[in-house]
């Protein structure tokens, strides 16, 4: 009893009624923009519809008002406790209707059956037909998708790290200006990069012709790299293109863990250790290992799911399982095989992210 | 770091630094190709093999309309999406920084998440959503859908950069007398405001250049890449290259500008 005196009258004591629920406005702010949240995601997917939509709609409306209000009733310490969640309600709305609700679409989606064959509405049957056909028909898109990004990913690392070292350590005074370059190239369309190198690795292209003028064709051609003389439309020109686009996904990340080292520890390493290399695996490595592990999630992610490159860069054999999806979505128009596909492609990069995270945390994501 | 002694240890060195150097190149090879090919005179209808040197395109930039249209619109909506996204995102970043409250860590996690989702699965999942509900789609569902993966990017860079934000000094302001209003725009906005800036100039750059989610969700509406994209069989003209050579001077000079301000008022802070 003790204890709740001091609170309550801070609350105010004239307004015996709203004593009670305003005492713990964390409560309601964190309740509002739950239930506000699962509300859209509910009308969003078409779960209710009609006058329930709007009587959701309008739940919505009260779940905001009820923040607003306790945060009127309240005192300043009821208006500071719920000040975060009203500064996050609009973006987390956002979200909610448009990232979340989306996805029970499409999981919605990837249980349907089309009607006929021009239909644009599939109606959903529970038709796990759709993620069988999507193992079965898809297998080797999901394999290349996996096995190509997963080769990009360590390609960015072997060409990333060393720069982002160099960078961090011997950039000195240059430093911003040098990861200021490592950025600019990507301020040109993603699209026009990638078709840049369709016309550099062509047969008539700079690199091609340069690679076969100096005989270096014929050993890439015996490793397996190039198809006789042709670069363009192999699974190393995809790969290649893979690598390119996702580098500085890897390199920023890379260049921030190891930008945070204090030069003193190398220092010290160099002392206990004598040589450089064994001061570089000791001490810098593993303290640069979270970068690796936020770069390998930012570049696998993105990789796994492209089209662009295979479409630009690779052939009919090299497709990934982004191009499957984005073809049997928007030119075959089967959706529900499309969602299923979808569907597993994130469902499977979100197990590895959750184990991954586990072990390595996200802090460095951002 | 001092330098090596050894005669190894400098050749180490000097072989890492080559390595670097060639990495660093490596990032700009499609850049230069973009450069020299708008100054290329193709023979056919794909600015693909180099021919001879011409002043032509640049003669009138913007000459090709349907491709400068396509630019208007892809700059309308960056504008108007990085825009709600960067007052969106940073609400929320302000909420996590500034405000240790229940659901915290869930919502830090939350916001990672449209950002490890493969574009491919955002972009097809908009699309049932619009399907689902009936809607149209053209330039307002693209705008849609670039705040949807703005937001997220907004709120954590600037969450990153307001990390090492000192609060207290709010808590000086007030005790000064300044109302909470007052607070924030003199002391907190300010304060918060490179870090906004930067994110917003990132997620614009994001909007102009995305590709997947806007060819899901675009209808008939026609931003840079989607129209590039259709004429993919077609054409690939010289004034491609001279657009994107335009727009990669602009946010070269953007981030130059950008970066000596940050420089100097880093320097004032310091002392300096």
């Amino acid at each position: 009893m003790t204890v709740t005196e001091p609170d309550r009258a801070q609350v105010g004591s004239s307004r015996s009624s709203t004593q009670r629920w305003a005492r713990h406005p964390e409560r309601i702010g964190l309740g509002a923009l739950i239930a506000a949240g699962l509300l859209l995601v509910a009308v969003g997917t078409g779960l209710v519809d009609g006058p329930l939509a709007i009587a959701a709609l309008v739940l919505v409306l009260v779940c905001i008002v009820a923040l607003i209000m306790t945060a009127m009733v309240g005192g300043p310490e009821a208006r500071r406790k719920l000040a975060p969640y009203g500064l996050l309600k609009p973006g987390m709305l956002w979200l909610a209707l448009f990232y979340l609700a989306p996805l029970v679409t499409l999981l919605k989606n990837s249980l349907s059956t089309l009607p006929s064959r021009f239909a644009v509405r599939a109606t959903f049957d529970w038709n796990f037909d759709n993620y069988v056909t999507a193992f079965t028909d898809f297998a080797p898109q999901f394999q290349r998708a996996f096995l190509y990004a997963g080769l990009a990913t360590v390609l960015t690392i072997l060409i990333g790290y060393p720069l982002a070292y160099v960078i961090a350590f011997r950039g000195g005074k240059y430093r911003s200006v040098l990861i200021g370059m490592v950025i600019i190239p990507f301020f040109t369309a993603f699209l026009i990069r990638t078709i840049a190198w369709q016309s550099l690795l062509a047969d008539q292209g700079v690199i091609t012709r340069m690679i076969n003028w100096t005989g270096f064709g014929k050993v890439l051609d015996a490793v397996g790299i190039m198809d006789g003389e042709q670069l363009l439309n192999t699974p190393a020109a995809v790969v290649g293109g893979l690598t390119y686009n996702f580098l500085p996904f890897m390199i920023l990340p890379i260049y921030v863990s190891l930008e945070k080292i204090d030069p003193n520890l190398v220092d010290a390493a160099r002392d206990l250790y004598s040589t450089t290399p064994k001061a570089f695996w000791k001490v810098i490595f593993p303290l640069s290992l979270p970068g690796v592990f936020a770069g390998t999630l930012l570049t696998f992610i993105p990789a796994a799911g492209d089209f662009v490159n295979a479409l630009y860069l690779g052939n009919p054999n090299t497709t990934m399982i982004g191009n499957s999806i984005q073809d049997q979505f928007l030119v075959q128009n089967n959706a529900p095989v499309a969602a299923a596909m979808a569907f597993v492609l994130m469902a499977i990069i979100t197990v590895m992210v959750l184990i991954y995270s586990r072990f390595f945390g996200t802090e460095d994501l951002a | 770091m001092s330098a090596p002694t050894t005669t190894g240890g400098r050749i180490g060195r000097y072989a890492v630094n080559l390595y670097a150097a060639l990495a660093m190149f490596y990032l700009f090879i499609p850049i230069i190709w973009i450069v020299v090919f708008s100054f290329n005179k193709p023979a056919g209808k794909f600015n693909f093999v180099w021919q001879e040197f011409t002043l032509d395109n640049w003669s009138d930039p913007f000459r090709d309309e349907a491709l400068t249209d396509a630019l208007v619109v892809s700059l309308q909506i960056a504008l108007v999406s990085t825009l709600i996204a960067t007052v969106l995102g940073s609400l929320i970043a302000i909420a996590i920084t500034r405000y240790s409250f229940r659901g915290g860590s869930g919502i830090g996690f939350f916001l990672i998440l449209p950002l490890t989702t493969p574009e491919v699965v955002i972009g097809a999942s908009l699309l049932t959503l619009f399907i689902g509900a009936d809607v149209d789609r053209n330039m307002r569902t693209v705008i849609i859908a670039h705040v949807m993966f703005q937001v997220s990017f907004v709120a954590l860079t600037v969450r990153a950069r307001a990390r090492g934000f000192d609060f207290t000094l709010e808590q000086a302001a007030q005790d000064l007398g300044a109302t909470p209003m007052r607070t924030f725009w003199k002391i907190t906005f300010p304060l918060l405001l490179p870090g906004i800036a930067a994110a917003a100039l990132l997620s614009f750059a994001l909007s102009i250049d995305d590709f997947i989610i806007t060819l899901f969700n675009a209808g008939s509406t026609s931003t840079f890449p989607l129209y590039i994209n259709a004429l993919r069989k077609v054409s690939f003209s010289p004034q491609i290259n001279v657009l994107a050579t335009i727009i990669l001077l602009a946010s070269t000079i953007l981030l130059v500008v950008g970066s000596a301000r940050a420089f100097r008022s880093e320097r004032r802070a310091a002392g300096g």
